[in-house]
């Protein structure tokens, strides 16, 4: 849920404007880099831009007995890094804005700033510090995506707090007040969030393995002569020690292998 | 079902329950208007903090009724919906590809020796699909 339009005072507006502005244009600039550099992952970026088309249009109900939706940029942060999801961000957001009168233009700046940078910077953070102290996979894009999510409303409390500062406990009692309507709604979403997430993640490490490696997201695969059971993503068939046939035809599927993780262990139980 | 499907498949249950248990449990009973959005009651605050303040901006355009709203939010669920589905079955799709090539690919070394001497040609492509059979014998 977003600050809805003209709800922020003409220099909150402005201010919020100018502060997103330049990370907007440079995810501009990130985003044609990666889209020149790489064309084959237009089609993933597509996902992820449309991955938060869906969850921010989804209100569900929360434990406040209030609704509210996820905003689902914690995904697009992990795979593409921040700055893309500023301009995956601010797209829904002008989406909602000029047909859903939700969110508004006034008050964009402020939604893009807590919506499409300070949640992805938030989740991504998270994300790379659990990654860094080896924690698996998943646990750190739930991680992530929930930090993302919570992270989002927490700055838009913040923002409304310093337009709307309470006349008696001044910032501070504002800020409760705004988080207990943004923040504490949002706790299950966040949680909903990162599981829906993990489930977006599992499904593209079966279908985009290669892609994922080449974004950093799952490590070079292990030397199957080495490792032969560490290897496959799915639990099917580890396999005993190669003998060389198999290695000589693994080599050769290795050169074309672009994103099939599952259909080379088919071929390799195949082979033997 | 696999294993993978089996923990998919609770993740979207948990979801769900996430998302049902506050409408079960009744958590919204004791507000006005129950499950209203968090955005209003967001307006709700700031009009009791600053009784005076007047939105100085309203929306360019908006939904005339709930129901068009509602369509609109549809709209959008089910356009992100659509190409999140493309790009899976677009990857399933050409995963499959690959598979069935390399089964191809490996049929036809199964048999290394008689290929390249060309002693049998139609008997090397019988073992992959009819159709290259069929042409091997109508060139022999």
């Amino acid at each position: 849920m977003h600050i809805a339009e003209g709800f922020l005072p003409p220099a909150h507006a402005i201010a919020w404007g100018v502060a997103s502005a330049p990370f907007v244009v440079h995810g501009v600039r990130s985003l044609t880099r990666e889209v020149k550099e790489h064309p084959e992952s237009t089609l993933l970026l597509g996902a992820s831009g449309a991955f938060t088309f869906v969850l921010s249009a989804l209100k569900i109900p929360s434990v406040t007995g209030s609704c509210s939706h996820p905003t689902g940029t914690g995904l697009g942060a992990i795979l593409f890094r921040p700055p893309v999801m500023a301009v995956l961000g601010t797209i829904t957001l002008l989406f909602q804005a000029l047909l859903l009168a939700h969110g508004g233009l006034t008050t964009l700046g402020a939604n893009v700033f807590s919506m499409a940078i300070a949640g992805p910077w938030a989740g991504y953070a998270v994300y790379r510090l659990l990654k860094r102290y080896d924690v698996p996979l998943m646990a750190a894009v739930f991680c992530g995506a929930f930090v993302a999510d919570l992270s989002t409303y927490c700055v838009t409390s913040v923002q409304l707090a310093l337009a709307f500062p309470d006349p008696g406990s001044g910032f501070l009692g504002a800020l409760g007040k705004f988080g207990g309507i943004f923040a504490v709604t949002q706790i299950p979403l966040a949680v909903s969030e990162g599981l829906l997430t993990v489930l977006v993640m599992r499904l593209l490490v079966q279908s985009s393995r290669g892609e994922l490696t080449r974004l950093g997201v799952l490590l070079q695969r292990a030397r199957p002569a080495t490792a032969p059971g560490a290897t496959p993503a799915t639990d099917r068939a580890p396999g005993p020690t190669m003998d060389t046939t198999t290695a000589k035809t693994e080599a050769k599927i290795k050169a074309t292998d672009q994103d099939t993780g599952d259909a080379r262990t088919e071929t390799e139980a195949r082979a033997r | 079902m696999s294993r993978n499907a089996k923990i998919n498949t609770l993740l979207i249950v948990l979801v769900a329950a996430l998302a049902v248990l506050p409408l079960v449990l009744g958590l919204g009973d004791h507000k006005e208007e129950p499950f209203a959005g968090a955005d209003a009651q967001a307006e709700t605050a700031i009009t009791e903090i600053e009784p005076d303040y007047e939105p100085w901006f309203s929306p360019l355009y908006e939904p005339p009724s709930g129901e068009v709203e509602s369509a609109l939010f549809a709209l959008q669920a089910a356009l992100g919906a659509g190409v999140l589905a493309y790009y899976f079955g677009l990857r399933r799709g050409r995963r499959q590809g690959v598979e069935r090539e390399r089964e191809r690919a490996l049929d036809g070394h199964a048999g290394p020796t008689a290929e390249p001497s060309g002693d049998v040609p139609g008997a090397a492509s019988g073992l992959t699909a009819d159709g290259e059979s069929r042409t091997g014998a109508g060139q022999a």
